[in-house]
């Protein structure tokens, strides 16, 4: 059974943005939406080892800082080269103004 | 005298470069807060379209000067004109679309990056792909596609690269053996399996069109299809390779740092437009994500961690280089920029100092 682990506070992120979540030697990728909702995937690209963290956050896409391979952060879904594998995405919940991941 | 390199893309240079970390390894990046990244990276289709439709207008208009002054020497100037936006500005509208970045709207960098690929006489799959692998080993020898100078340099060839030739003679040929189903196997090292075949789809559609203006031109009986379609490959091309060659040539190979291995230099308006601000290169390859219109932006954040450089400095370089293949242009970095890093970056250049 995976468990829920606490990544950020909800203000810990902008609106249409990222950050970065250690945790337990693995790296995660944590958003929240221009809609204010919450989404979570695997925090480096499938394409090369850069961190989704450093890209940029446009709709419902993540873009990936080294290459501008783009994924749907919502479903985990590549949309075209030079990405062509998904990322894995994480059930998030809000409890008590914090974000917490399922892992 | 060091190593003889080997810029075979699957010989002995790109197993020493898996072997000893510098392929696919982690690159300095000047520090910029998250705040004022996020601001440079946003898109707009604003700037892109305003510039698409000054160059497309541009294209047209020479095109039709062209062919209105066929046969006397005002078509000189148009010849000119039209030569550099088809065979010198699409190289950066392919790169900026290829990155996506132009544009907002993805579409829009899609169909651009297409004709400027077509212009160009590239795969647009096969140079979408051996482009991320440049970003990905920016000159680290054995592993990037997209070495224009290797060491040591052929003067010849690079003086050829001016008119085009070299490059028309790769590149055609390139197209019809993959139209026919064929990629090397260097092509294969870095277009994914599930991606080759599209690559041959598209060098088929290339040739579809060069054939039919071939066509054309022979029903036609003249030479206007082809000095339109085709040939400004080589007689326009001189502007993108006296830009794109600034961009790494007589700089270090095999280092994990932009500021060793790629130039930014100033640039006068008009090559700029041309060039779509590629000549803020450093910038460009340390932060991919940001679009050309913000570079100059991009700049002025980072100047204080950069050196720059200027063309006048790459003859003498290269004379070097014939002689001591290692040789290669170090700048100082200015007082408040932040170190190399000694990892990798130490290369014994005492003999061509002698």
């Amino acid at each position: 059974m995976a468990d829920w682990v606490e990544a950020c506070a909800v203000d810990d992120i902008d609106e249409e943005d990222v950050i970065r979540f250690d945790h337990g030697g693995r790296s995660f990728a944590v958003y929240r939406s221009l809609d204010d909702e919450f989404f979570a995937t695997d925090g480096y690209c499938t394409h090369e080892k850069a961190h989704l963290a450093d890209g940029l956050v446009m709709d419902d896409i993540i873009e990936c800082p080294k290459h501008n391979g783009r994924f749907n952060y919502k479903t985990g879904q590549a949309k075209g080269a030079p990405v062509c594998v998904n990322l894995v995405t994480y059930p998030v919940k809000i409890e008590a103004g914090k974000v917490m991941i399922q892992i | 005298m060091g190593k003889k390199r080997d810029y075979s893309l699957v010989g002995e240079s790109t197993r020493a470069a898996i072997e000893t970390g510098l392929a696919s390894a982690e690159w300095y990046h000047t520090d910029v807060p998250r705040k004022a990244m996020k601001e440079l990276m946003q898109r707009s289709d604003g700037p892109a379209i305003r510039d698409t439709i000054i160059w497309i207008a541009a294209i047209l208009g020479s095109a039709a000067g062209i062919v209105w002054f066929w046969g006397t020497w005002w078509v000189v100037p148009f010849l000119f004109v039209y030569g550099v936006l088809y065979g010198s500005s699409s190289d950066s509208r392919w790169h900026e679309c290829g990155h996506g970045t132009a544009f907002r709207t993805r579409w829009m960098n899609d169909v651009v990056y297409h004709i400027a690929s077509f212009m160009l006489m590239r795969n647009p799959v096969q140079w979408r792909w051996s482009h991320a692998r440049h970003h990905t080993d920016t000159i680290i020898v054995g592993r990037d596609a997209e070495i224009a100078v290797m060491r040591p340099p052929d003067l010849l060839k690079a003086g050829l690269a001016f008119t085009g030739i070299l490059d028309f003679r790769y590149s055609l040929p390139t197209l019809v053996r993959q139209a026919f189903g064929t990629l090397s196997d260097e092509e294969k090292s870095y277009i994914p399996e599930m991606e080759q075949h599209k690559a041959v789809v598209a060098a088929r559609w290339h040739m579809a069109v060069y054939v039919a203006t071939i066509a054309i031109a022979i029903a036609l009986g003249s030479w206007i299809p082809l000095v339109l379609i085709g040939l400004p490959r080589l007689y326009g091309t001189w502007h993108m390779v006296t830009t794109g060659l600034l961009q790494h040539i007589g700089l270090a190979d095999d280092v994990v740092d932009h500021r060793l291995n790629t130039r930014t230099v100033y640039m006068n308006p008009i090559s700029r437009f041309i060039y779509w601000n590629m000549n803020y290169h450093v910038e460009h390859h340390m932060f991919p994500m940001v679009p050309y219109h913000a570079l100059p932006r991009l700049h002025e954040l980072i100047k204080h961690d950069l050196m720059w450089h200027a063309y006048r400095e790459v003859w003498p370089v290269l004379l070097r280089q014939l002689k001591y293949e290692d040789f290669y242009l170090k700048r100082e970095l200015p007082p408040t920029a932040r170190p190399y890093r000694g990892e990798f970056h130490e290369v014994d250049m005492s003999a061509a100092a002698e």
